[in-house]
């Protein structure tokens, strides 16, 4: 099983935090789908039949897109792949894209209804926060109003819906932080995705900080922040399935589990990652080279090969982070005895502290995982539980 | 024999030595296009990076003059304080030395200590003004000075640039009409003096002699008389830049020595290499046993490394022998060494070496000078306390004595007022003053050892605007007012991180040293309380807040490389961190005392 992920390198208008890679000039949009397209076609072996589960959407912003851009999009993966009867179809979206003005053709064809004609079945929508001097202090381009009003209208017609927010923004304080959480659970969607807002090296957020302009982020805050967000959650049935991620039961999103489960996937588009369980490789972060290259028939990434102390390391730092945790038996079987033994000893500490437990609740399958105390604390313990590479 | 001249390069810290060993390396032709560069002679890494000589080097030239071929031996020494042991060593094995004067800084306090090194073995001394193309250079003045030194002529101080090449010939004119040739007996049973030694990992422990009588044959079998031990000389040679193997190595020459041998003790730079069927009756005298000044713990980071880290060590001794060291063992850091040093520059570069050549990544522990203790049961005894956990109980302890120095300072009248600030702030009396000329005074002082042996120099280096030079030698042991203060870290008390102090710096130094730990102790999942202690009393605390939060928020397909290359990258930084207790520490933090001002 694998999926699919097609990054989308364009946004209106750069949010003040964030580090990915895109463009805020739509020109080269119509390049780029046939540079998509092509890319899918130089790489249509590469699966080797593997039947894809889930494709994904993401960005950037996607919702920039046409649905008749993405429709060929989605066209193009079934042509090239073999795809399950009824896979994820995931699509990030912002609220300023998916605004009553947003009709699409046959006049009484909302957008929600034109994606779901296409495929589409879940959406992922950046609201970040439902106040405005959040919202303006990230450089967001969409206001309060516009963040409930598109939950509103996606709900009537979409039931797997996610939406992202941020919490330890400065200024916030425990009291916003919860009228968000309750008013995103007003809509009764199944999924939030929430971040701690990361304060990445050379964006706009971080020389505001520097120059004093907006204030620090505050961990201690962030904490706080996460800990309403859990408990929250868990009274709303809410599954605490990955350190950012929270689902109903049945709602995971598959494509992104494939990532922390160590399945294949395959990116699509500049600055995408893929990876067949040896090796991962990555498009260039620079949309005309990318497409320049891919007109030229030339796939323009780079592949690094994983050795074994790679993988276990990655094994690990995702492990910690999902209530999956890390198989032991698994780490016996893919990468040894020797193995085990290492990470059972070093795990012996936090074990003690109480920041991770094995979980025995299946007796013939124990997990490591990190305990409620130990998730926020949870890179910190995984690079102690790596190994380093013989040089 | 009569063509063969033996000297050394002597001269206060920067005043253009090994500059000007380049030049008469490239005027003798010695040195091919390709070879020349900067300090050539300056080849550890640590040297280049550093722009300082640390180890003396010898090198053999040849030149014609006046249509005769000599042999010239020339050894580079270094100039900073701490090495002058090294220079005192190549003196031994020279007839004549260049004393370089910078003819823009004149006379300074390394100048007239070596000076007066080469005198005790009756050196030819040829004065060397350098740096004379330098605009601020003052060649009247400046010789002057150098006369009224040396009692010479003012004929006798050649004015020179090592930079421009000026001067050159005069020098190898003067090295050769004025310096001695080499005197011994040819016949007589070979004695020569090892008056150094390095540690190469191919070939074994190379030594280099000078021939003081008779010869040495390559495949003859040799004597080392100190140690009584025999051995095949494999290959002899000279010492070019280049070693050159030669099947005999006559009296009064220098060269190396290769046998074998692979373990560094068994080689003592000051021993006699004699033959072992025709020896020669009476050893050479060697050398004084180096005295180090200061003292600290040097630790594997890795508790296992503590044999491979005294086979390192033990090696580095090999090409320094001023290093000593015995075994300790610390509560917190296990089993490591208690290491004497010449002086702070000595014990870092005993640490980068340690790292760089053998690389063995370890902890030094705060450093200390070496204080006599005695108890009230036994007020007649001297103990020797080299590690703070060597002072007794202060409930037992009778009095403490501290070593003292006669420091020599030479500086600009000008600074004469910030100059005495600072001594005086450093618990110095001064002692005299005089004039050496209407700009130039220096000053002596009795000071505590532990005061000058950390920032001083440097300090003194800002208060005079770099116009001020220091020299110091031991004047004994006087009373002292000693507290040992403790850091405790999570509530226990880190052995390692104890300090001997005096008392009235104890409560700033203890404050310092919390605020120091504080920014240097990564945050841990917990908070971590770090006290300062005088036995049992805390005069001082600080506290590392707990980590809240150490995780991305974001982990998907396009992080999980560059996630994972961070969190190796850190997990890398952990290497070189110790645990003790439940707190990691990381190894700067170890020496964290000595960086308390900045
Ligand atoms: N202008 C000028 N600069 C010189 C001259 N001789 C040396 N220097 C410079 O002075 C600095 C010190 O020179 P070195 O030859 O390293 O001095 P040194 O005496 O060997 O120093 P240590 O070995 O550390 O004691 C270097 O920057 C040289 O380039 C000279 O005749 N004229
Ligand atoms: S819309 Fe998303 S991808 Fe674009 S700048 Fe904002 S956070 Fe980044
Ligand atoms: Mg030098």
């Amino acid at each position: 099983m694998a999926g699919i992920y097609l990054h989308i390198p364009f946004c209106k208008q750069a949010c003040h935090y964030c580090d990915f890679h895109f463009s805020t000039s739509l020109k080269k949009k119509d390049d780029l789908v046939i540079a998509l397209v092509k890319e899918m076609q130089l790489r249509k072996n590469e699966l080797q039949d593997e039947p894809v589960e889930t494709i994904y959407f993401g960005g950037g912003t996607p919702s920039l897109l046409s649905v008749q851009e993405l429709k060929s999009l989605i066209a193009a993966v079934y042509e090239n792949f073999k795809v399950i009867a009824d896979p994820e179809i995931t699509l990030e979206a912002n609220p300023d894209d998916l605004t009553e003005a947003s009709l699409v053709g046959e006049q009484s064809k909302t957008i929600f209804e034109a994606y779901k004609g296409i495929g589409i079945n879940r959406l992922s929508i950046g609201i970040q926060s439902f106040f405005e001097e959040d919202l303006k202090l990230m450089n967001r381009a969409h206001n309060a109003k516009e963040a409930k009003k598109c939950i509103e209208a996606a709900t009537a017609i979409f039931d797997n819906i996610t939406i992202d927010l941020i919490y330890g923004i400065p200024g916030m304080s425990n009291e916003g932080w919860m009228q968000n959480i309750e008013t995103a659970l007003s809509f009764n969607i199944p999924h939030i995705s929430s971040y701690a807002l990361t304060v990445e090296p050379k964006t706009a957020l971080e020389k505001f900080i520097e120059k004093g302009i907006v204030k620090p982020v505050d961990d201690e805050i962030a904490q706080q922040h996460f800990q309403l967000l859990v408990d929250t959650l868990k009274e709303h049935d809410f599954i605490h399935y990955e350190l950012s991620n929270f689902g109903k039961e049945g709602y995971f999103s598959k494509n992104n589990s494939a990532y922390w489960l160590g399945k294949k996937y395959l990116g699509i588009g500049p600055s995408a990652h893929s990876y067949d369980g040896l090796h991962r490789s990555w498009n260039v972060a620079n949309n005309s080279k990318y497409i320049k290259s891919l007109q030229e028939n030339i796939l323009p990434s780079e592949v690094e090969t994983l050795s074994t102390v790679d993988r276990f390391n990655e094994t690990i730092m995702t492990g910690l982070r999902t209530i999956w945790g890390v198989s032991l038996n698994k780490v016996k079987e893919s990468f040894g005895e020797k193995y085990l033994e290492y990470l059972i000893q070093q795990s012996q500490k936090y074990i003690e502290e109480g920041l991770l437990e094995i979980d025995n609740s299946n007796p013939s399958l124990p997990v490591l995982k990190t305990t409620a105390k130990g998730k926020f604390l949870a890179d910190g313990i995984a690079s102690d539980l790596f190994l380093l590479n013989l040089q | 024999m009569k063509n063969i001249r033996n000297f050394c390069i002597i001269a206060h810290i920067d005043h253009g030595k090994s500059t000007l060993a380049d030049r008469l390396l490239d005027f003798t032709g010695s040195v091919t296009d390709r070879e020349k560069q900067d300090q050539l002679l300056d080849n550890m890494d640590l040297e280049r990076e550093r722009g300082i000589t640390i180890k003396s080097h010898a090198i053999q030239m040849e030149y014609t003059y006046k249509g005769e071929q000599y042999i010239l031996n020339l050894i580079d020494t270094p100039g900073h304080v701490d090495f002058s042991y090294e220079v005192s060593r190549s003196i031994a094995a020279c007839e004549g030395a260049l004393l370089i004067v910078d003819a823009a800084q004149s006379i300074q306090a390394q100048t007239i200590s070596n000076l007066y090194l080469a005198l005790e073995n009756d050196l030819e001394i040829i004065p060397v003004l350098n740096k004379i193309d330098l605009p601020s250079a003052n060649p009247e003045e400046v010789t002057d000075d150098i006369v009224d030194l040396l009692g010479c002529d003012p004929e006798d101080v050649i004015p020179a640039s090592a930079k421009t090449g000026l001067g050159i010939e005069e020098i190898l004119e003067a090295i050769i009409e004025r310096v001695p040739a080499p005197k011994g007996e040819p016949d007589a049973p070979l004695q020569a003096l090892i008056f150094d030694s390095v540690y190469n990992p191919f070939r074994g422990v190379e030594t280099y002699f000078r021939v003081l009588n008779g010869e040495i044959k390559k495949g003859q079998k040799i004597k080392f008389m100190a140690t009584d031990k025999s051995y095949f000389a494999d290959e002899i040679g000279t010492l070019k830049l280049k070693q050159q193997p030669k099947n005999i190595i006559k009296t009064g020459d220098v060269g190396y020595l290769i046998t074998g041998i692979k373990d560094a003790r068994e080689v003592k730079v000051g021993d006699t290499v004699t033959s072992t069927e025709n020896p020669c009756v009476k050893p050479i005298e060697g050398f004084e046993n180096v005295k180090p000044m200061v003292f600290a713990g040097i630790y594997p980071v890795d508790t296992e490394d503590y044999e491979e880290l005294r086979g390192a060590m033990e090696k580095l001794q090999l090409n320094d022998a001023s290093l000593v060291f015995a075994p300790e063992s610390s509560a917190a850091l296990g089993f490591g060494f208690r290491c004497g040093f010449l002086g702070m520059l000595h014990l870092e570069i005993i640490q980068e070496r340690l790292e760089r050549e053998f690389d063995m990544t370890v902890i030094t522990t705060v450093p200390n000078v070496s204080y006599h203790a005695y108890t009230k049961k036994n007020p007649d005894e001297i103990i020797i306390v080299n590690n703070p956990s060597d002072l007794p109980d202060p409930s037992k302890l009778e009095r403490v004595e501290e070593p003292f120095i006669k420091a020599t300072i030479i500086t600009k009248a000008d600074f004469i007022g910030p100059v005495m600030s600072l001594c005086i702030e450093k618990r110095g009396v001064i002692t005299n003053q005089t004039y050496l000329t209407p700009e130039r005074v220096e000053l002596s002082f009795d000071m505590p050892l532990a005061e000058i042996v950390f920032d001083f120099y440097d300090r003194l280096k800002t208060v005079s605007k770099g116009y001020a030079s220091f020299d110091y030698s031991p004047i004994g042991m006087r009373p002292s007012k000693l507290v040992k203060v403790d850091i405790l870290i999570n509530a226990n008390s880190v052995d390692a991180l104890s300090a001997l102090v005096h008392m009235d710096n104890a409560h700033t130094i203890g404050k310092k040293m919390c605020e120091k730990l504080r920014e240097l102790i990564p945050r841990q999942q917990f908070d971590i309380p770090i006290q300062a202690a005088i036995g049992a009393k805390i005069i001082s605390r600080e506290t590392i807040k707990a980590l809240r939060k150490d995780v991305t928020a974001k982990c998907y397909g396009g992080d999980i490389s560059r996630k994972r290359k961070l969190l190796e990258k850190q997990k890398k930084g952990k290497k070189r961190m110790r645990q003790v207790g439940n707190v990691e520490i990381p190894q700067q933090a170890f020496m964290a005392v000595l960086k308390l001002n900045d």
